[in-house]
């Protein structure tokens, strides 16, 4: 028990320590650089949506940039409206969920490669809807224009400012996926995962959860595109093709699917790691795509897995095995 | 103790039929469970122990018949449903949430017979669960193995933890799909003297299917042999033994 609350506080700290770098980081930087920051934090709520509904609660969804779209496109709808953010942005939630709900209804009947060519169609269809429906939503021109929010005197056109705002929203979301997954609805995802039939002979109502993975997951990829809409002032449904729900994938696998903090690495090392490659002018790409292939050859588990491997080895758990104690003992 | 031959009985077996295309798996069985009894069902390979299982449990919908667990029509029910009715069960394969510790999948068992939806996204993490778990881990003696993920325990301890899943929610009646399968000797013998006990301390029926006969004939009250799909004898496990037609049916005769 001691060990377990050692660690825990470890965790706490090291929380503590990120919380405290992402507060200094960006000061002092240039614009761009505090951008890239910004998207990182904003895809990072998306994939921790996808995380839930993938990693958690086992379904695969291949339309998380289409969640974003909706929150995005809601967002910017209404501010240009002249609505607040904080009025958009529980209507842009709840579509969201909505939508999300309905596209769980698929994943009670179709499950694995089935059920990520359903959801990859469902990406497909708001894109079309987003690029033909010209009246509403500008089609390939897109919105733009959108203000960005203020906040009594504390407003968020500058970058850094914006920064913040998105960090807290971050910092929020994430609290909100703890309380989530660490209640007895978590335990409840992650039975459907590894066992739906068995979870569904133990009283775990597994459609209701199936629904719910979807519908909370979706309504945070609306979260991440109520914040893109203010962040970029332009949206156009490039932005939300289906390459970008792969983006989104590949944050949670490389991160780690199913962990909590697995997001927040695979956001970084998709958003932030070709800032880093830059250097490499045209080949940055390149070395890119091969480190995702090493990872996922050699961390299947992603990124944060790595920490337990290490754990593992130099830390090693002792395994009690009472039948063989038992049958030292036999005279 | 009354007679449990008085008593309303807890699962009620009324002429079940499955066929899969022509081959009828189970022809027409009826029997009765009362509180307390620990029957077995057994069978030669191919008898339709499994299907007759799965036809009780909802987890296949009969072709006729009807089954109640106390007096209710459960036919046609989700498994989740009966389960909330008080129908705990295991599988023929191994069914724990192996990435999952051994508390977690206990808790799992049972939280959802605690409050409502919204009560547990908002209350405790362990659903107020962790003393009750708890003592059931003590109960199949997996204390030390508490904190452990369940995928990494041996296959006899796994079998434990699943069948302690089945009783995390208290139910009134348990059906028990081969629990004795591939498990070693002394890991039974404990095993078997664990669901005794459990028998006789909270007077919860049991319904099991079991090849090991050993295991069968020193546990079940009573005992109702499939073959064909049809019951051929029913009895106590001396009746059993020195019963022709079963005899017969074993070896093929």
């Amino acid at each position: 028990m001691r060990g377990l609350s050692l660690h825990r506080s470890w965790r706490l700290l090291l929380i503590v320590a990120l919380l405290a770098a992402a507060i200094l980081l960006p000061l002092g930087q240039k614009n761009y650089f505090i951008y890239v920051l910004t998207s990182w934090l904003i895809f990072t709520i998306a994939a921790m949506g996808l995380n839930l509904t993938l990693g958690y609660a086992g379904q695969i969804s291949l339309a998380q940039a289409s969640f974003m779209a909706l929150g995005a496109y809601t967002t910017a709808l209404m501010t240009l409206a002249g609505w607040h953010w904080l009025v958009s942005l529980p209507v842009g939630l709840t579509l969201c969920f909505v939508v999300g709900l309905v596209l769980g209804y698929p994943a009670l009947r179709v499950k694995g490669h089935f059920l990520a060519f359903v959801t990859l169609a469902f990406n497909t269809l708001v894109f079309l809807v987003l690029r033909n429906e010209e009246w509403l939503t500008g089609g390939t021109y897109g919105l733009s224009g959108m203000p960005r929010p203020e906040f009594g005197s504390f407003s968020t056109d500058k970058q850094l400012p914006f920064y913040y705002f998105t960090l807290g929203v971050t910092v929020l979301a994430a609290l909100g996926l703890w309380a989530i997954v660490r209640s007895p609805w978590g335990r409840a995802f992650k039975a459907l995962r590894e066992n739906p039939i068995r979870a569904e002979s133990l009283g775990v109502d597994t459609r209701r959860f199936t629904l719910l993975a979807f519908a909370i997951g979706s309504a945070y990829g609306g979260l991440a595109g109520a914040l893109v809409t203010p962040l970029v002032q332009f949206i156009e449904p490039g932005s939300f093709g289906l390459a970008h729900s792969l983006r989104i994938l590949l944050m949670v696998v490389v991160g780690g699917a199913g962990y909590f903090f697995g997001p927040f690495i695979g956001a970084a090392v998709v958003i932030l790691l070709p800032e880093v490659l830059r250097f490499t002018e045209g080949y940055y790409l390149i070395i890119y795509s091969a480190l995702v292939i090493v990872m996922l050859v050699f961390v299947p588990s992603g990124l944060i897995g790595i920490f337990g491997k290490l754990r593992a080895r130099f830390w090693p758990r002792r395994q009690v095995r009472a039948d063989m104690a038992e049958g030292a003992r036999l005279p | 103790m009354s007679d449990p031959a008085m008593s309303e009985p807890v699962l009620s077996v009324r002429n079940v039929e499955k066929s899969f295309g022509g081959i009828r798996a189970v022809r027409g069985v009826s029997f009765d469970v009362r509180k307390g009894e620990v029957l077995g069902l057994i069978g030669p390979n191919g008898s339709g122990k499994s299907t007759l299982f799965n036809c009780i449990l909802g987890q296949l919908p009969p072709d006729a018949g009807e089954v109640s667990v106390n007096g209710r029509k459960v036919s046609g029910m989700r498994a989740s449903q009966m389960n909330r009715l008080g129908v705990g069960r295991t599988f023929q394969q191994l069914s724990v949430f192996p990435k999952m510790t051994v508390l977690d999948n206990i808790i799992l068992a049972g939280q959802e017979h605690q409050g409502t939806m919204l009560s547990r996204l908002f209350g405790p993490a362990d659903a107020g669960l962790t003393e009750e778990a708890e003592r059931l881990i003590a109960f199949f003696r997996l204390t030390h193995l508490r904190d452990e993920l369940a995928g990494s325990l041996s296959y006899g301890q796994q079998k434990l933890v699943d069948a302690a899943m089945a009783f995390m929610a208290g139910p009134g009646l348990v059906l028990l799909d081969e629990p004795a399968g591939g498990v070693n000797l002394t890991m039974l013998a404990h095993f078997k003297e664990r669901l005794a006990a459990y028998n006789v301390e909270h007077g919860t029926t049991f319904v099991v299917i079991e090849h090991n006969m050993e295991f069968v004939m020193s546990l079940c009250t009573r005992i109702i042999v499939l073959a064909e799909g049809a019951v051929i004898a029913e009895g106590t496990p001396d009746e059993i033994r020195s019963n022709q037609t079963v005899i017969d049916a074993y070896l093929g005769g």
